[in-house]
C-alpha cells in the first residue's frame, strides 16, 4: 500500500496554525488602520460652494475666528456666517467676482448658502464648543491649523478615545483666555511647563466629564 | 504553503494601493463602517439641528424664522436709552444709559470686542487703517474727525446697529451691552489720539519719559 499523504502532511496542521495566526494579525491591523476614524474621517473636505479660504481670511488678514462664528462663546453650536457678513466686505472688496456670485445671490433673496458640513459627531454624542471655548481649549485642539488651511479638512479623529485623551489629562491641552482663538499659540504646559498647566487646571476647577452620561445623555 | 503567503502577500498589497495610507484628502462623505440600514442605532436621529436642512419646510430650513409682530419672552425691549441709543425726547443720547455702569470691566469688554469686530476695518486705532484699507476699501473714515468726536453716543450706537451707508449692521454679532462696551472703548481712542502732555498726571509722565 501507497503512502496516501507525503511524508511532510505531518507539518500541515502546525503550518495552518501558524498561518491562521499570521492572517488573524494582519487583518486586525487591517481593521484597526482602516476601519477606525483616523482612516475614514481624517482629509475629508468636501467640495463647498464658495471657494472660501481661511488661510486667506484668516492667516492672512488676521480676522478673528468670532468675527465669522459669532456665537461660540455662548453656543453649544459653531454657527456659520450669514451671507451679511461676507458682503460687510464684499460690498466693496471683490464685488463683482464670480466666484461670490452664490453668497450676493444668498444676500439679495435671504436663500441660505448650501455650505458642506465637515465636521459631524454622531447624534448620540452630545457635543458644546461654548463649554470648550470658554474653559481654555482652542479650536486648534479639535481642528488643527485652520488658519492654514486654504479649503477646511477634518484633521483629527473626533473618536471617543480623542476626547478621552484630552478628557483624562486636561493639564497638557489648555491655554490663556487670551490665546484660544490664536491658532498658532503654545498650551500653558509647552509656555511654562506641565506644573503651570496643572496648577491652571486646578485653580479654574476644570473637571471634564469620564463618565459615560458626560457625553452620552 | 509558499504560494499561500505569496497569494495573501499580494492581496495585503492590493489592499493598501486600493485603499491608500491614512491622512488622504478626499471629497465624498467619510465611510461609515457601521452604516445605519445595517446596524440601527442612533447615530442619525430624526431631530433638527441648528442650521440643518429640513425637508418639512418650504425653504428647506430647521431655523424658523421670529413670526412678524411677536416677541420672544424676555425679549421685550423697552428701555430705548439701551436698545436704542435715544434720549426720552427722541434725541441721540449723549452719554451712557442708566442701566450701564461704566468701569474697567466695561472697557475691557470693549477693547475685546472693537478687536474683533471692528479693528478690520477701522484698524486698532480707531484711525481708518484696518486690514481692508490695503484691499481696496478706501471708504472707512477715521474716528478722529472732530465731526466723530462731537456725535452722540447714541448715533454710534444707531451705527452699530443698523449700519451706515456702506457699513452693513453688527446688530446680529454685537449685544446692545456689548455695543455700549465698544461706544466706550471709540471713546477712549478718540481721547488717547487726541491728548496732549497735560493729559498725564504730573507723577507719571517720566514713566513715559515725558517731561
Ligand atoms: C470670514 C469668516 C470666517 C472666519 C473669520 C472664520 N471662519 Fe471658519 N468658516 C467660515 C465659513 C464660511 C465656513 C464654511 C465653509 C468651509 O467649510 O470652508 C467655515 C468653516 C469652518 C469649519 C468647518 C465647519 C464644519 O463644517 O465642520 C471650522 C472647523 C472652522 N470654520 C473654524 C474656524 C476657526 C478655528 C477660525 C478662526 C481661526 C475660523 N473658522 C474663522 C467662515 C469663517
Ligand atoms: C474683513 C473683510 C472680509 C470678510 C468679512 C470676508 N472677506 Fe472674503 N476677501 C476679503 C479680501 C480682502 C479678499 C482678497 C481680495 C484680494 O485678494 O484682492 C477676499 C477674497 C475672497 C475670495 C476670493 C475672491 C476672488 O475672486 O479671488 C472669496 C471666494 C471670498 N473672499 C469669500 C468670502 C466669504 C464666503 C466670506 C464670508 C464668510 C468672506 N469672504 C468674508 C475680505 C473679506
Ligand atoms: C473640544 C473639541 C473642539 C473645539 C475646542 C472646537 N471644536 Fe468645533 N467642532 C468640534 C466637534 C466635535 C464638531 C462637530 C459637532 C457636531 O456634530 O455638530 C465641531 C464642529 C464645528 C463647526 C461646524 C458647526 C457645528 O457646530 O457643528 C464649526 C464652524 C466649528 N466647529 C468651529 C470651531 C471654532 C471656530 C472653534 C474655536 C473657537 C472650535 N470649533 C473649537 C470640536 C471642537
Ligand atoms: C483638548 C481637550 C478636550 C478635548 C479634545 C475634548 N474636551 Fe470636552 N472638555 C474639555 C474641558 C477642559 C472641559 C471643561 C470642563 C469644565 O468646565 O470643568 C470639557 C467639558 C466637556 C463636557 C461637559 C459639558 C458640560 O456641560 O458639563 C462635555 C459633554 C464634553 N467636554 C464633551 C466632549 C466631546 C464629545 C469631545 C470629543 C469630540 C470632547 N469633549 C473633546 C476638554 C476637552
Ligand atoms: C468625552 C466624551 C465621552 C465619554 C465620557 C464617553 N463617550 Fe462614548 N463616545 C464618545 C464619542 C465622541 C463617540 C463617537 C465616536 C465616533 O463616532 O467615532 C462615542 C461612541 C460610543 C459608542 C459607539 C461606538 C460605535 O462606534 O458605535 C459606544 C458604545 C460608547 N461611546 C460607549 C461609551 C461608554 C460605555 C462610556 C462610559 C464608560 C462612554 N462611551 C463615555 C464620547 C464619549
Ligand atoms: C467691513 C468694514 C467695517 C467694519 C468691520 C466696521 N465698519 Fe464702521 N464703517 C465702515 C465704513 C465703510 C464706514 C463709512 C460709512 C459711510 O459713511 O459710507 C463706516 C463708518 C463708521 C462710523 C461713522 C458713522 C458716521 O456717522 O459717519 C462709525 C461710528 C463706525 N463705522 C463704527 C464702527 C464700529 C463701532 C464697528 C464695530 C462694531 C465698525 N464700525 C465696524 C466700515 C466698517
Amino acid at each position: 500500500m501507497s503512502n496516501i499523504f507525503p511524508k511532510s502532511a505531518n507539518k500541515l496542521p502546525l503550518q495552518i496554525v501558524i498561518y491562521l495566526v499570521v492572517l488573524v494579525g494582519l487583518a486586525t491591523a487591517g481593521v484597526t488602520y482602516y476601519m477606525t476614524p483616523k482612516y475614514t474621517r481624517v482629509g475629508y473636505a468636501p467640495v463647498q460652494p464658495v471657494p472660501y479660504s481661511h488661510a486667506l481670511h484668516v492667516g492672512q488678514l488676521g480676522l478673528d475666528c468670532r468675527y465669522c462664528h459669532s456665537n461660540i462663546e455662548q453656543s453649544g453650536y459653531a454657527n456659520l456666517p450669514t451671507a451679511q457678513t461676507c458682503m460687510n466686505c464684499h460690498s466693496m472688496v471683490k464685488k463683482d467676482s464670480p466666484l461670490l456670485a452664490v453668497v450676493r445671490k444668498s444676500y439679495e433673496t435671504g436663500e441660505s448658502v448650501p455650505w458642506v458640513q465637515i465636521h459631524q459627531t454622531p447624534d448620540y454624542v452630545y457635543f458644546n464648543h461654548a463649554v470648550h471655548v470658554n474653559r481654555g481649549v482652542s479650536c486648534v485642539e479639535c481642528h488643527g491649523k485652520i488658519n492654514e488651511m486654504e479649503v477646511v479638512s477634518h484633521q483629527k479623529s473626533l473618536s471617543m478615545g480623542f476626547c478621552l485623551d484630552c478628557h483624562r489629562n486636561p493639564e497638557a491641552h489648555v491655554r490663556e483666555k487670551a490665546d484660544i482663538f490664536n491658532l498658532d499659540s503654545p498650551t500653558i504646559a509647552t509656555k511654562s511647563g506641565t506644573e503651570a498647566g496643572v496648577k491652571f487646571v486646578h485653580d479654574w476647577k476644570i473637571k471634564p466629564p469620564q463618565s459615560c452620561t458626560g457625553c452620552h445623555r | 504553503m509558499r504560494n499561500v503567503y505569496l497569494v495573501t502577500f499580494f492581496i495585503a498589497v492590493l489592499i493598501v494601493s486600493v485603499f491608500g495610507l491614512r491622512g488622504r484628502h478626499f471629497t465624498q462623505p467619510p465611510i461609515e463602517v457601521f452604516p445605519e440600514w445595517a446596524f440601527p442605532g442612533m447615530k442619525h436621529q430624526p431631530k433638527y439641528k441648528p442650521q440643518s436642512e429640513s425637508k418639512f419646510f418650504a425653504d428647506g430650513r430647521t431655523d424658523r424664522p421670529i413670526p412678524a409682530n411677536t416677541v420672544s419672552r424676555t425679549e421685550l425691549r423697552t428701555d430705548d436709552e439701551l436698545y436704542l441709543g435715544k434720549a426720552a425726547d427722541g434725541s441721540w443720547l449723549r452719554g451712557f444709559p442708566k442701566s450701564i455702569t461704566v468701569d474697567a470691566q466695561l472697557m475691557a469688554r470693549g477693547h475685546e470686542r472693537f478687536s474683533i469686530y471692528c479693528a478690520p476695518c477701522h484698524g486698532a486705532l480707531g484711525d481708518g487703517n484696518g486690514i481692508t484699507k490695503q484691499y481696496g476699501m478706501g471708504a472707512t473714515p477715521t474716528y478722529h474727525d472732530t465731526r466723530l468726536r462731537e456725535i452722540a453716543e447714541g448715533e454710534i450706537f444707531n451705527t452699530i446697529t443698523h449700519g451706515k451707508t456702506n457699513m452693513l449692521p453688527y446688530a446680529d454679532k454685537v449685544t446692545p451691552h456689548d455695543r455700549w462696551a465698544i461706544i466706550l472703548y471709540v471713546r477712549s481712542l478718540q481721547r488717547a489720539q487726541n491728548g496732549t502732555v497735560a493729559d498725564v498726571p504730573a507723577d507719571h509722565r517720566s514713566e513715559l519719559g515725558l517731561k
